[in-house]
């Protein structure tokens, strides 16, 4: 068990340490001669007109909200889903099935409201304004 | 005394495959942007390259060697930190895989009991690395590469989870061995995942698809539609740090074809036999990798037959099309397994 997420580890720090002796390699060998020119940001060959670091498009921001309640879902669901079998070799599969329809369903049911809502809607269409 | 022998002994052997598979993703990667080229040019009746060493094949050597001896820039305007950090998660999201890709029946560097959850947690620090390499590099086509890269990858990321339960709930098990051990019988073939019932049928469909766009590729490459955003969120990347981004994402087509193979397509199962004519399980890694370079070819081939989808029909597809039909997959395939216990669809007829 502890085995398996010390290999785990040591992946994550060797990726890590091979990005790093890469860079460093070429850092070595690579040439370097920045100029204000070369360093400047691309911008279809014109200077570039300000910062990018604009305020952003809101509808990102209600896919990131839908994608949490989801995914938050999704990973309670992995565990009641591996037992599965287990509960119908117990002979208590109904039981397992009923949790965890319920608990699809309730998802379902999130994705329809979401759905009316119009959250998945990419190009909303603003209502005119009353006059 | 000894028990430190042991931990040691652990850390050298996972250290030792740590190295490998480092050595492994670098050429699937490198062969893999040879194949594409290659691919490409017989798709539109050209050679595709043909220079560097026999059919052309040390091309991504030349490749590499080039990278390598690039200069490594940063825009005096971006945000420098941020700048340097983005690739490291995206290669170690990509890289940290492969410590739980089975290439065989006893060759796997660590078989994770959550194996599965696993490979969904980790490769979503990917997008988080896309993010911060789009915004530090303060350049307009980035920004905007990035953000839709990460709508996407989260968005698509949904019916990648759900598709993902099903083989899981067939294996009872969350390891990747666990689910292929799973899948024994029916002559190697029918005790695939794929052929369970109609619904872990639809589920590979699903799965396929939905990963196909988290990884980016065509038609879900929006991040990087050349013809409107230039590169993309490695716009102003240069040399080897370029080199990262690229080099995870072929190793991703890769890593998405062996999951695929191995959770719905019966990975290294083989009937009784062939199994043992070499050692180690050999000939299931051989066709681990077949169904898996089946997989590469198909996923290459998109590219070249499908046009690019607009950004709405992408969320389309994923939230009203994927998710909703990855929902009744998962429960349809546990009805079946209640209502028909340990019968697949083609024994239900017959004998099974």
């Amino acid at each position: 068990m502890a085995e398996q997420y010390a290999t785990v580890g040591v992946f994550l720090v060797f990726g890590v340490f091979f990005v790093i002796l890469t860079l460093f390699i070429v850092h070595l060998v690579a040439p370097y001669n920045p100029t204000p020119v070369k360093l400047s940001i691309y911008e279809c060959g014109e200077v570039p007109v300000g910062e990018a670091w604009v305020q952003y498009n809101v509808r990102f921001f209600a896919i990131a909200l839908l994608f949490l309640l989801f995914e938050v879902d999704i990973a309670l669901m992995y565990p009641a889903v591996a037992v599965y079998k287990k509960f119908l070799d117990a002979g208590m599969g109904a039981l397992a099935l009923v949790e965890i329809l319920t608990f699809v369903i309730v998802m379902f049911f999130g994705l329809v409201y979401a759905w009316r809502k119009g959250g998945l809607k990419w190009a909303k269409i603003l209502e005119p304004r009353p006059m | 005394m000894e028990i430190f022998l042991q931990e040691g002994l652990v850390l050298l052997k996972a250290a030792l495959w740590a190295v490998a598979l480092s050595l492994v993703m670098a050429l699937v990667a490198g062969f893999l942007t040879y194949l594409e080229r290659k691919v490409a040019g017989h798709m539109q009746a050209r050679l595709g390259p043909n220079r560097v060493g026999p059919y052309g094949l040390l091309q991504f050597v030349a490749d590499g060697v080039k990278l390598f001896l690039k200069e490594d820039l940063i825009p005096s305007d971006a945000d420098a930190p941020l700048f340097r950090f983005g690739p490291y998660l995206v290669f170690v999201g990509s890289f940290a895989v492969f410590a739980v890709l089975p290439f065989g029946e006893r060759i796997v560097a660590t078989d994770l009991n959550i194996g599965l959850f696993y490979v969904l947690a980790i490769t979503s620090i990917e997008t988080v690395g896309l993010l911060m390499a789009g915004w530090a590099s303060n350049n307009k086509w980035a920004l905007l590469g990035a953000m839709r890269s990460a709508a996407q990858s989260i968005s698509y990321e949904i019916p990648v989870g759900v598709s993902f339960l099903i083989p899981i709930v067939l294996a009872g098990s969350m390891s990747l061995q666990g689910i292929i051990h799973a899948q024994a019988g029916g002559f190697g073939l029918l005790g695939w995942n794929v052929f369970h019932n109609p619904f872990s049928l639809a589920a590979f469909f699903v799965g396929c698809t939905a990963m196909v766009a988290e990884i980016n590729r065509t038609p879900f490459d929006l991040p990087e539609a050349e013809s409107e955003l230039v590169a993309g969120y490695n716009t102003e990347y240069s040399g080897m740090r370029f080199a990262f981004f690229f080099l995870a994402e072929y190793a991703n087509i890769f890593v998405i074809s062996m999951i695929a193979a191995a959770i719905f397509l019966g990975g290294w199962q083989l009937p009784s036999p062939f199994k043992d004519i070499l050692p180690f399980g050999l000939v299931g890694s051989f066709v681990l990798l077949a169904k898996a370079a089946v997989l590469v070819f198909i996923v290459l081939w998109l590219r070249w037959t499908l046009p690019r989808v607009r950004v709405d029909q992408l969320m389309e597809v994923c939230w009203k099309y994927l998710t909703p039909m990855a929902l009744v997959c998962l429960m349809g395939t546990a009805v079946w397994m209640w209502a028909f216990p340990g019968r697949i669809f083609f024994g239900l007829f017959g004998t099974a």
